[in-house]
């Protein structure tokens, strides 16, 4: 094997082995949120979009209606609908089995790893030897995570109920940042949300004062933008 | 079949539909200023509602309790550069102390 792709296998092997991890907090939040490991499974296997999956059981733990975890997870599902655009030109996926076996990869890690290589075939290589590793990990370590915390005892339940908001914050964390698209806007749009969530908190569903906080947050920045356009 | 099976189906299914309408629509479509506007942020608010949702909240309450210790240690690894893995066992650690000294 030619040295760059040597290179890039070992890296997208080691991204893949090491998001696949956290499958483990994903199979742990499943279960305190009430779901068995059956479907901890289905959405590691079918769903494969780690923000999307926490933030149905997400949800759907807080005591939220289908409808509102559902909406949740579209939501997040929508930028690996950008993603896709991106990779086309790339990828170049010909025929039906391919377009449909792709797709199903396209996930924050492997469109990271196809953009980043120095090359279309370097890309290709990353895209699809990090997204069959982190795709078995995420499987294999989200029935790991769900069967270890439904054998907990109290403290351990204390313990993975403080994981489930952190993981939260983990993921809205890098967002934050400088290293993200307009870092001050994210962060009051992020203060919004968690705001206009808690206000609600007292006087609607379970569930629904997620999905009210972006809606409220993403028209309220709307004439900003227009203007700023 | 149970709510809980309809909502893990229709969300697996429609999130995969998602990323097969990216590498199957043309370009033109997706690449417009509102569906910008709804990636750059919307996650940016939607994880912030879950996080004090999920760290502040139970049923219709606001509960203060091992979760928001969590979160206050989880913070501080992520302002250290901790990676994800340490953040979440240190935030379970936290929400376990707190639950045996309150306990």
């Amino acid at each position: 094997m030619l040295p760059d792709r040597a290179q890039t296998v070992r890296d997208a092997v080691g991204l893949g082995l090491a998001v696949g991890l956290y499958g483990v907090a994903f199979g742990a939040a499943a279960d305190a949120a009430g779901l068995d490991v059956w479907q901890a499974l289905v959405l590691s296997a079918v769903m494969f979009t780690g923000a999307s999956q926490f933030a149905l059981v997400g949800v759907l733990g807080a005591g939220g209606s289908a409808a509102a975890a559902v909406g949740s997870a579209l939501l997040l599902g929508l930028r690996n609908t950008v993603y896709g655009v991106r990779l086309v030109p790339l990828l170049r996926p010909r025929g039906v089995p391919a377009r449909a076996g792709t797709a199903h990869l396209v996930i924050d890690e492997t469109t990271a790893l196809a953009l980043a290589a120095p090359d279309r075939g370097l890309g290709r290589l990353g895209f699809l030897v990090g997204g069959v590793v982190l795709y078995l990990t995420w499987n294999a370590t989200t029935v790991v995570g769900a069967l270890g915390a439904a054998a907990l005892g109290g403290t351990a339940r204390a313990a993975l109920d403080a994981v489930v908001p952190a993981a939260f914050l983990a993921l809205l964390w890098p967002r934050l940042g400088r290293g993200f698209a307009e870092p001050a806007v994210q962060r009051r749009v992020a203060l919004g949300g968690a705001v206009v969530a808690l206000a609600l908190t007292p006087f609607v569903p379970a569930g629904v004062q997620v999905i009210a906080a972006v809606v409220a947050v993403v028209l309220a920045g709307r004439p900003r933008r227009e203007v700023a356009a | 079949m149970s709510t809980v099976w309809i909502a893990v189906i229709a969300a697996s299914v429609g999130c995969y539909l998602l990323k097969l309408a990216g590498l199957s629509v043309p370009a033109s479509w997706v690449e417009q200023p509102w569906v910008a506007r709804i990636v750059d942020f919307v996650p940016a608010a939607l994880l912030a509602a879950l996080v004090a949702v999920q760290g502040l909240t139970s049923g219709n309450e606001i509960v203060i309790d091992g979760r928001l210790a969590g979160l206050a240690v989880a913070a501080l690894a992520l302002a250290l550069r901790a990676p994800f893995i340490v953040v979440l066992v240190l935030a379970g650690a936290a929400g376990a102390l707190v639950h045996v000294l309150t306990g």
